[in-house]
């Protein structure tokens, strides 16, 4: 259909032509400008942690050019990887953050699998109150969550608030609906036929499950994986409610809390810390970039 | 994205419901099965999350003790503080203000990453995205340091230039600026990465047809972008307005509230009112405000993805 | 190996029948297909065999024990699929090989199944490929392998050449009828394409609506549909439907179709539609094939009339010609050198000798 209206504009079509290409050459150094632009403003706090952090005390007092480092030193990243408190925050996330993927796994995989292919009473009511769960955020239920928690305390004796895996209650409200609900997009794009041709080998559901749908789905699989490892790491509420004393406190925590002493500010260790905190899910994110974006973009993530 | 080697079949939808009953049969109580397996998801939700929000309601209409049922007093008290209406007033301006610029943003440059050439574009993606891989709490430290009264790398760069200093988060104006543009920088990216799979699944057919019809530069954007993008721009766009509305690390790190109050949102606010100043049942009124906006959004956001929702 | 036998099974859909009752006898070894339009219920049929649809009323039995309750792994059937339904992430090997592993087969006996069915199949070399890497008569090769490996009683085909071009879609049709002349395995086979089902089957069975038309095979259905719908699904191009009426000239019964064209009937058939109504409203039946060119010296039955051509397709070893009856748009077959011209009149010739005559009303084949 194209090639016919091609044809027809036969006689104009070179001027055209030669027009749409220095049109698209300036499109294209414009749209570098501005992608300069942009990776500038985007890159400029974390570079701006990076330089700061190879910076002694005295540099940063000395208020010399803020975007140079005159005597870079690591000194703060060793006195950060050898202060037995950041090491325990740093523990203490990633204790979380891997417990708290497993769970997250455990609870949806099964869960999305069942949605996607099991249909039973209320099964549509439920695919849909995932979803709504996930839209509700985090500031919304931090406040009855910790006088629900601090209540059971009362009732049973057992103390949660102020334990770090308390934690482990409650990230997975986070994660869970958001990795059911992308693992249901993914199941239910595998074709029905898939499974059909499993039973007819034999297959019961649960050998259907992991021998056909997670590996054929791992791509989804991995893509939540992450989501719900950065989701941990990086959650700043719930542990900032739930957690007070120094050696229950997670990495983002720990950092704004104890390196932020009163009014001395140690800028140095603080952009160390961060970047430190930075680190997991940028190394993630930089060797898993597909999966990442694509998981970004399966659930129509909160942004 | 699923590596399938089948291709789409002709089979319709009436035939997938009929599989379904098929595979009933296939294992006795199936549906049992499967309701096993929700199980600890419907528990997770029951217990931690849709108990909660009923108790967030209960809890509201206590006195500061806890000991008193006071119904709708602490709504009434929350209406007679100007500091209550000051949140709001912040909550919907930096909602607003921050979801229209990062839609914005995102627009834009989704379409300069979609004009580079497609080799490139991966690492122009990788680069933009860095925001929004970087746990907020972390970022916005980067942020307070670059603002610092005294040691601000922008007013030092701004200096050079004979400007400023500002004080960015000292004054109330600044300030309320500032924490709009750390959270642009923070989901600017996301928007970006939306857009841009919004335009890659525009065929290029539609492109040249228009190119064809003698649309130009602006109208194709306007007459097929658009068009085209239309839900993955509503979609995304009130997934933004919810979280925004939520946010809590930015504006707690940045200013915590300050000056005097005038960056609070309901999340920050009920948080020193519930949690800081140990006032639960206040704090629980002040983060439901949260929850009609919450609502309407949600409302919206269902009607376009039930689609989505039938198929699974 | 075993036979399947289907008594008046029924498949219900919430409001829709979608089978309505069918009986079917499929003896050992047999190669049936199950041809029909979309939605007339041939792959629900299929599927009720294999146990992926509940069967709403009726009996199915396969060797004879009733198995409408057993779930499908227990009803040793292998099933090959339209879009091949190959296991994306294993290998051609370890797809052949999932069912034998599942039921833990010792590992000896499965490289050597796995071996034999890719011998069979021509796919020897393939055995370690992914899914992925083959092309569509690969892949189609590669289910059918997965089926022959199982070495169950019954073979279900849904429709396994659809997604196939042409060209491979004949190749893949020996092919199949090659494995079954080797296996010798009861195959069920469903497709839409009346070539298929003419070409692969011991008998076909013809279905329309949720119920079977007439079972037969190749050559009955062609020779002798019982109804019109069989009739006009049954070969290509289709076969013509004129209206007509019976009556009698000169003592002798003639099939009138306008005013001014009417053929004497050839005898044995003016003995078999002696007894019609001369006012019942008829159809004449006559494919393509019966309608040719008009030879010098013709055969009796064959009735020579002018017609005048609307469009013409040449064919190369034939050319279809299309010309109109009374707003009836009818089709013949000529040889490519009768001369045959859009918009030109030609002599042609109907062989009465193949005629059908059906109720108009009923479509009833009288």
């Amino acid at each position: 259909m194209s090639t016919v209206a091609i044809d027809k504009a036969g006689p104009t079509r070179k001027i055209k032509y030669r027009s749409m290409s220095r049109d698209r050459t300036w499109a294209l150094r414009w749209s570098y400008f501005f992608l300069v632009l942009f990776a500038i403003f985007s890159l400029t706090p974390p570079i701006y942690m990076l330089i700061t952090s190879l910076k002694s005390s005295a540099e940063i007092s000395a208020a010399t050019n803020p975007w140079w480092v005159f005597h870079p030193t690591l000194s703060n990243y060793a006195e950060l990887l050898t202060s037995n408190q950041f090491l325990r925050f740093f523990w203490n996330s990633a204790w979380i953050s891997i417990i708290v993927v497993t769970i997250t796994m455990l609870i949806s995989v099964p869960a999305a699998f069942a949605l996607a292919r099991m249909k039973f009473w209320g099964s549509a009511t439920l695919a849909t109150g995932v979803f709504l769960t996930y839209l509700i955020p985090d500031t919304l239920l931090f406040i009855p969550l910790f006088k629900m928690f601090a209540l059971f305390g009362d009732w049973t004796g057992i103390q949660l608030i102020n334990r770090w895996y308390v934690l482990l209650f409650i990230y997975p409200t986070l994660t869970v609906p958001f990795c059911t609900w992308i693992m249901i997009g993914y199941f239910a794009s595998i074709p029905k036929e898939l499974d059909e041709a499993a039973i007819i080998d034999g297959a019961s559901w649960f050998q259907t499950l992991t021998r056909i749908f997670i590996p054929v789905a791992l791509p989804g699989l991995i893509a939540a994986t992450i989501f719900a490892f950065t989701v941990s790491w990086a959650q700043y509420l719930y542990p900032l409610v739930f957690t007070t004393s120094t050696d229950q406190l997670v990495l983002p925590v720990g950092i704004t809390t104890t390196l932020i002493k009163g009014d001395v500010f140690n800028w140095g260790q603080i952009m160390t810390g961060a970047l430190l905190g930075a680190a997991p899910p940028l190394i993630i994110y930089a060797f898993l970039m597909d999966y990442y974006i694509a998981g970004l973009t399966a659930g129509a993530t909160k942004g | 994205m699923v590596d399938v080697t089948l291709q789409p079949n002709r089979v319709g939808t009436t035939h997938a419901a009929r599989r379904r009953n098929g595979l009933r049969n296939a294992l006795g109580r199936k549906s049992t099965v499967a309701f096993l397996m929700a199980l600890p998801l419907i528990i997770l939700i029951g217990v931690l999350v849709v108990y909660p929000a009923f108790y967030a309601l209960h809890l509201a209409t206590l006195n500061k003790s806890m000991s008193k049922f006071v119904g709708f007093g602490n709504f009434e008290f929350l209406f007679k503080r100007e500091i209550f209406w000051m949140v709001v007033r912040q909550s919907c301006l930096f909602a607003i203000s921050a979801v229209i610029f990062k839609a914005l943003i995102g627009f834009i440059v989704a379409h300069f990453v979609h004009n580079v050439p497609a080799k490139k574009q991966r690492k122009w993606r990788g680069m933009l995205l860095v925001p929004w891989v970087i746990p907020p709490a972390m970022s916005t430290l980067a942020w307070l340091w670059l603002f610092d009264p005294s040691y601000s790398a922008f007013n030092y760069t701004l200096g050079l230039f004979g400007i400023g200093p500002i004080s960015w988060l000292g004054e109330i104006g600044w300030a309320r600026f500032s924490v709009i543009l750390v959270n642009v920088w923070y989901g600017a990216p996301f928007f970006m990465i939306m857009y841009l799979a919004a335009l890659k699944s525009v065929p290029e057919q539609l492109y040249e047809a228009a190119a064809i019809d003698g649309a130009n530069w602006w109208q194709r954007i306007w007459y097929v972008t658009l068009p085209m993008m239309r839900n993955i721009i509503a979609i995304t766009t009130l997934f933004s307005l919810i979280v925004t509305f939520a946010n809590f690390d930015i504006t707690r790190i940045l200013t915590n509230g300050g000056p005097l109050d005038h960056t609070h949102l309901f999340a920050t606010w009920a948080f020193r009112v519930g949690i800081e100043s140990s006032d639960i049942p206040l704090g629980a009124s002040v983060s439901l405000f949260m929850f009609p906006i919450l609502a309407i959004a949600a409302v919206f956001i269902l009607r376009d993805i039930s689609k989505r929702g039938n198929e699974a | 190996m075993a036979d399947v036998t289907l008594r008046k099974v029924v498949k219900r859909y919430d409001d829709v029948e979608a089978v309505r009752g069918i009986d079917l006898d499929i003896a050992d070894h047999e190669f049936v297909v199950l041809v029909g339009p979309s939605g007339c219920g041939k792959s629900t049929t299929l599927r009720m065999i294999a146990g992926l649809e509940d069967i709403s009323d009726g009996d199915i039995m396969i060797g004879g024990d009733v198995v409408n309750d057993v779930p499908p792994k227990d009803r040793d059937i292998a099933m090959v699929f339209q879009n091949y339904a190959l296991y994306p992430h294993m290998t051609v090997a370890e797809n052949m090989s999932f069912g034998l592993r599942l039921k833990h087969y010792p590992k000896a006996e499965i490289k050597s199944r796995v071996a034999e069915a890719a011998r069979m199949l021509d796919i020897t070399d393939l055995v370690d490929r992914k899914p992925k890497q083959l092309s569509g008569g690969q892949r189609q090769r590669v289910a059918m392998g997965r089926a022959i490996v199982r070495n169950p009683k019954v073979f279900l085909f849904d429709e396994p050449l659809s997604n196939l071009d042409a060209k491979l879609r004949v190749q893949m049709r020996i092919e199949i009828k090659k494995v079954h002349q080797k296996v010798r395995t009861t195959t069920v086979y469903v497709t839409h394409d009346q070539v298929e089902a003419m070409t692969l089957a011991d008998r076909v069975v013809v279905m329309n609506h949720g119920r079977i038309e007439q079972i037969g095979t190749p050559n009955e259905l062609y020779h002798n549909p019982a109804t019109r719908f069989v009739a006009s699904f049954i070969g290509s191009p289709a076969m013509n439907f004129a209206p007509c009426r019976l009556e009698d000239v000169a003592g002798r019964l003639h099939v009138r179709l306008t005013d001014r064209l009417a053929f004497p009937l050839p005898p044995q058939r003016a003995a078999r539609y002696q007894a019609i109504q001369r006012t019942d409203k008829l159809l004449l039946g006559i494919r393509p094939e019966h309608v040719a060119d008009a030879r010098p010296h013709a055969d009796p039955g064959v009735e020579p009339f002018d017609a005048m051509l609307d469009v013409t397709e040449p064919m190369g070893m034939e050319t279809l010609v299309y010309f109109t009856l009374e707003g009836t748009q009818v089709c013949g077959r000529v040889t490519p050198n009768a001369g045959a011209k859009d918009g030109s009149p030609l002599r042609m010739a109907v062989d009465l000798n193949n005629m059908h005559l059906l109720n108009e009303v009923t479509g009833a084949v009288l």
